[in-house]
């Protein structure tokens, strides 16, 4: 990704300066060439309209190849692979709170194996925060009140920068930080270095502390819509939208549950609002997002007990996990 | 250059005309009221660069060390209120502008020269609140003050700050009414739009966006001043506010604000580089309108400062696109300045000197927002200090060079005597220098990723090296500034007496005395001539007056 | 140099002591000042637009809870406050044309209706601001919209915090409106005044005719206010 954005730069570089070059030449020429000299007049040019069309054509056609190059380049960048790994990132006055999928709580620091698509969804608990890594050429700003969400792929292990770069305060230059590449090999290591389990078993957790389960159950009979596999889908609305139930929506439904109420259900959800922390939001998302739907005949399963054969790595840190657990 | 006699000092002017605190503060002559906002804007200009000079002194090194934090982000907060709202919107148009649009058109005054002085009270008395705010605890938030900080969070004087550039901006607004009405209303016989000196379509273009844009921002202010008086939740997302129609709104205004800036400066230098190469513009039409089209597109391109707020992809793409379109007839008047003096006859006296300072550093500028435009590399750099440097080389290495170059152009017909032109070369010289030294290497910077409004960078010492090259810059580029203020003060009492027309110009400011009587001309005049009139000004002379004399 | 124009001018200036020194004529003084008014009108709109725009946006994401805040506003004083403007728009009509046509009485007592209009709209929403202050309507600490529902949507209730945007842009737009009402009577009562000590001739009477542009302007501003404002969903 930052190759792709150092391209574009050198390219700009490039037309930049061969313009500066062009409109300085003839700049410098000019004013000598043309210097005073007595009994020498200058000579009186209206001007010339092919010329003005074709110093006006020239540079656009050349900015809009620009603009297409810089938009490919951002699409690409707005556009998290599908199968990227999470990472929750909750910021605050002045420090950067992660969580992992997998459950590894970081502050002001990030671990990611080389060569894995990361996705972060971030939120912020007070004012606008930005997540700036200038090693990857990646920048996303993040708000309070909803998500949004920034990815990235390390290529080269070793520690980089991590700014915010949306001036919050105080402490604006202290809330820094670094991304850590590691080796695949590094970086299992140092996620069995303890977690509290994964951020979804974290929400399974709080669904059934919270009571969720009583209205939001496994089946058609619920008096709240069943959630599994909701995430991704789109949801008809009781005001006759449709959206897409994204991180955001679920977020939503959780602190403001009138706000996009689902069709053909009774408006009896309470709010969460000031009952759940940031944290807790996320690891309640997370969960949501996991649970698939049942097989006729079977319970849902969820990532925490079920295997997965994709995610063989997290299989392993799984049983590793409850053996450390057990240890313990 | 030829130089006609000049006339004795004692002839009445407006200068002489009355003499008296009173005479000056009640004046509703447009060229005394351009006199006051001279002594004000240079007054605010000198605490803004008192607050740079800090910051880039804390930013020597790597730690913050120089003063505190919080005192540092009132450091460049108030660096940049005050050098926005108090320094560069006024300007050219309330000095430069005030000064010369009635003269250019040969009218006696602007259409409302009440509204005019009232103008500069509102300006007084926005400016006395800011000096208030600063000195009793001063404001945090940074210029753009950004909803939820701004309304929840920030400890400081946030409303009386606002409330300050919510008056000075009633100022703005009105100056731009003025203008619109003078130029559309007051215009002598014979002087047509396409006869009109293109310093007068810049600073209709710039009265355009005054008058459209100031107030979306004042109705911003007064949210915001709700929003934390009243605690409200407009902004407030834990109330269903969103923070980011705040951004939609404040850049609204704020990115036409920076058109604002510029516009006239354009205007001062088509009217330097046509006087100094002695020849008409070359393309007066297509020069004329990039100017209102600057001033058009200029409101459709607000949210490329939002390319990472969160918007959606499809927005920032629209963004984008506009935002280079509006970059194409900035390209327009350079190529067409640079045409002007093909085949001209170029001297080479101070305001020249800051015209050509102006082509480099805003070609320079004016590319690198193209760098910003582009969606892949502004989410690299936005936030950092490569903004910084751009939005300086335009604002000051355009405008305040512009704004020089016109003082120095017109300093003849403001004060009846001239200033000491090695002396005035020297300037140039060391302002074009340190201000390169000041703000190239922040490109760098920002690419290599500084962010802006840091004060302490201990974590990254390799930014050292550019950020002290940076700090030595604006020493000079200081020195720079100060040289025009002793010799402009200087020549008022020992400067030589200057002719009508010291520079054998064209316009019909030029053909008033210098300094020029209250009323301006003695007969209302007629005109018969075409705008920059170079050939008949430089016509060999016989026994007869030539005709535009 | 004869400075013919010059003396011409104070024999203008003797008979029109209305005619300012630096206009040429009485016409261009009269384009100017009305096309000053017209570009001040241009930038109440943008005032008044941002505004507007966040009403909207915020309208277009909680339509239904602003529909049960608009219907908790008092619409029978809103729709009589309509009229009352609209009536004082007449008022002023007749103002101006009794300026261009010099009847002395209809003028004075057109301007003074007009005030008096005015003053009952400023009075009639004061009515309105008491009442939203006794139902707890006000925005702030002591906010509160409980348990009331969305028309059209029986059982569902409207959020309080989307209710409180409402409000805060009610009366951030309503008083903002109100201002200029109490300006607008300010100037009504300097032309009062003026047209009192006869300054007002048929030629002369500028500014009957831009004060009278402004006052059309407060309406206008008003007649977008109150359907907007009071009118969501009425009919559910």
């Amino acid at each position: 990704m930052a190759r792709n954005v150092d391209a574009l730069y050198i390219f700009l570089l490039i037309v930049t300066g061969m313009m500066t070059l062009l409109v300085f030449s003839f700049l410098l020429y000019f004013a000598a060439r043309y210097r005073h000299r007595p009994g020498v007049r200058a000579e009186q040019i209206e001007g010339s309209t092919p010329l003005e069309i074709t110093w006006s054509t020239i540079p656009f056609l050349v900015f809009m190849v620009i603009f297409a190059w810089g938009a490919l380049v951002y699409f690409k960048e707005r556009t998290p692979p599908a199968d990227a790994t999470e990472v929750y990132v909750v910021a605050k006055q002045w420090m950067w709170k992660l969580e992992h999928a997998e459950g590894q709580r970081e502050i002001n620091e990030l671990h990611v194996p080389v060569g894995r698509d990361v996705k972060l969804i971030m939120t912020s608990q007070d004012v606008i925060h930005s997540f700036y890594i200038p090693a990857f050429r990646m920048k996303q700003d993040v708000l309070p009140g909803r998500y949004t969400v920034e990815w990235f792929r390390a290529t080269k292990p070793g520690v980089y920068h991590l700014f915010c770069a949306e001036y919050c305060g105080t402490q604006h230059s202290g809330m820094v930080g670094d991304i850590v590449v590691q080796e695949p090999a590094q970086y299992e290591a140092w996620m069995n270095g303890g977690s509290t389990g994964p951020l979804s078993a974290t929400g399974e957790k709080i669904f059934a502390e919270l009571g969720c389960v009583t209205c939001h159950r496994g089946d058609a009979q619920g008096r709240g819509p069943n959630l599994q596999g909701v995430f991704g889908k789109p949801v008809q609305l009781e005001d006759g939208r449709t959206v897409t139930a994204d991180e955001n929506y679920l977020r939503e439904c959780i602190l403001d549950p009138g706000a996009k109420r689902v069709k053909g259900f009774q408006p009896i959800m309470p709010t969460f609002q000031g009952l759940v922390t940031e944290e807790q939001v996320n690891a309640l998302v997370a969960y949501i997002k996991s649970i698939a739907p049942a097989k006729p005949g079977e319970a849902a399963r969820t990532s925490a007990s079920s295997a997965r054969p994709a995610a063989a790595n997290v299989q392993n840190v799984q049983d590793v996990l409850n053996k450390g657990s057990q240890v313990q | 250059m030829e130089i006609a006699i000049p006339q004795p000092l004692e002839r009445e002017n407006y200068l002489n005309k009355k003499y008296g605190v009173w005479s000056w503060l009640l004046t509703t002559d447009h060229k005394r009221i351009a006199l006051l906002y001279l002594i004000s804007i240079t007054f605010f200009f000198f605490i803004g660069g008192f607050f740079a000079l800090l910051i880039r002194l804390e930013l020597l090194t790597p730690a913050g060390d120089l003063v505190q934090a919080d005192t540092y982000n009132k450091l460049f907060t108030m660096h940049g209120m005050v050098m926005i709202f108090f320094f560069l919107i006024p300007s050219i148009p309330a000095v430069l502008g005030n000064f010369l649009v009635p003269m250019m058109i040969g009218a006696k005054d602007l259409a409302f020269p009440r509204i005019n002085l009232l103008s500069w009270y509102l300006y007084i008395i926005g400016g006395v609140m800011m000096l208030h705010c600063m000195l009793t605890g001063g404001v945090d938030t940074g210029w753009t003050f950004y909803a939820p900080f701004s309304t929840n969070f920030s400890n400081t004087k946030v409303v009386e700050a606002g409330l300050a550039i919510f008056i000075a901006g009633f100022s703005s607004i009105l100056t731009g009414l003025n203008f619109v009405v003078t130029i559309h209303r007051m215009r002598a016989p014979g002087m047509t739009w396409s006869r009109l000196p293109l310093f007068i379509w810049a600073h209709y273009a710039t009265s355009i966006i005054q008058l459209l844009g100031t107030p979306v921002l004042a109705v911003t202010i007064v949210m915001v001043a709700a929003e934390r008086t009243l605690h409200l939740g407009i902004f407030d997302p834990k109330l269903g506010g969103d923070p980011i129609l705040f951004q939609h709104l404040f850049w609204f205004y704020s990115h036409p604000a920076v058109y604002i800036m510029i516009l006239p400066s354009m205007g001062v230098i088509t009217e330097i580089i046509a006087c100094f190469s002695r020849k008409r513009i070359f393309g007066y039409s297509f020069v004329a309108f990039s100017s209102i089209a600057i001033a058009v597109f200029g409101f459709l391109v607000w949210a490329h400062h939002m390319f990472v707020a969160g918007t959606s992809v499809y927005a920032a793409l629209v963004f984008s696109l506009l935002s280079y379109a509006v970059a194409v007839p900035s390209a327009i008047k350079v190529f067409n300045w640079t045409a002007t003096l093909y085949k001209g006859s170029i001297h080479y006296d101070a305001p020249m000197l800051y015209a050509f300072g102006f082509l480099g550093l805003f070609t320079i500028g004016g590319l690198t927002g193209l760098f910003l435009a582009a969606l892949g590399i502004d989410v690299h750099v936005t936030d950092t200090y490569f903004v910084v440097a751009h939005f300086h080389y335009i604002m000051v290495g355009g405008a305040v060079m512009g704004y020089l170059g016109g003082m120095h152009f017109w300093w003849p017909k403001i004060s009846g005597r001239l200033y000491p032109e090695g002396w005035a070369r020297l300037a140039a010289l060391i302002v074009f220098i340190g201000f390169n030294l000041t703000f190239f290497p922040q490109f760098l910077l920002g690419y290599m990723g500084m962010p802006r409004r840091y004060y302490d960078y201990s974590h990254m010492p390799e930014f050292q090296v550019l950020n002290v090259l940076s700090t030595a810059g604006a020493t000079v580029l200081g020195v720079g500034y100060l040289l025009p203020m002793v010799y402009f003060l200087w020549s008022m009492r020992y400067g030589k007496p200057a002719p009508d027309n010291p520079w054998n110009a064209a316009g019909l400011e030029w053909m008033t005395s210098s300094p020029p009587t209250t009323f301006n001309f003695e007969e209302e005049p007629v005109v018969t001539w075409e705008a920059y009139n170079y050939e008949e000004l430089d016509a060999p002379r016989t026994e007869e007056v030539p005709i535009a004399q | 140099m004869p400075n013919s124009t010059l003396v011409g001018l104070h024999h203008e200036e003797q008979n029109r002591p209305e005619l300012l020194h630096h206009f040429a004529d009485p016409e261009q003084q009269r384009d100017a000042s009305s096309l000053g008014m017209w570009v001040f009108l241009a930038t109440e709109v943008m005032f008044f637009g941002g505004l507007f725009c966040a009403y909207l946006i915020y309208r277009h994401w909680y339509f239904g809870d602003f529909a049960a805040a608009s219907k908790s506003i008092n619409m029978a004083l809103g729709a009589t406050n309509t009229a009352v403007l609209i009536c004082s728009s007449l008022t002023v009509v007749l103002a101006v044309w009794a300026a261009q046509t010099a009847r002395r009485t209809l003028l004075l007592i057109s301007l003074a209706a007009t005030m008096l209009l005015g003053a009952t709209f400023l009075g009639i929403k004061g009515i309105e601001y008491r009442d939203k202050f006794v139902e707890h309507h006000l925005p702030g600490a002591s906010f509160s919209f409980d348990h009331e529902e969305i028309p059209g949507h029986p059982g569902q209730y409207a959020s309080p915090a989307h209710a409180q945007i409402f409000f805060s842009l009610y009366f951030v737009m309503t008083g903002l409106h109100a201002l200029h009402m109490i300006i607008g009577l300010g100037i009504f009562l300097w032309l009062l005044l003026m047209a009192w000590k006869g300054r007002f001739t048929s030629e002369y009477n500028t500014p009957i005719e831009i004060g009278g542009l402004y006052w059309h302007f407060v309406d206008i501003v008003w007649i977008y206010l109150f359907p907007l404002l009071y009118l969501i969903d009425r009919h559910k």
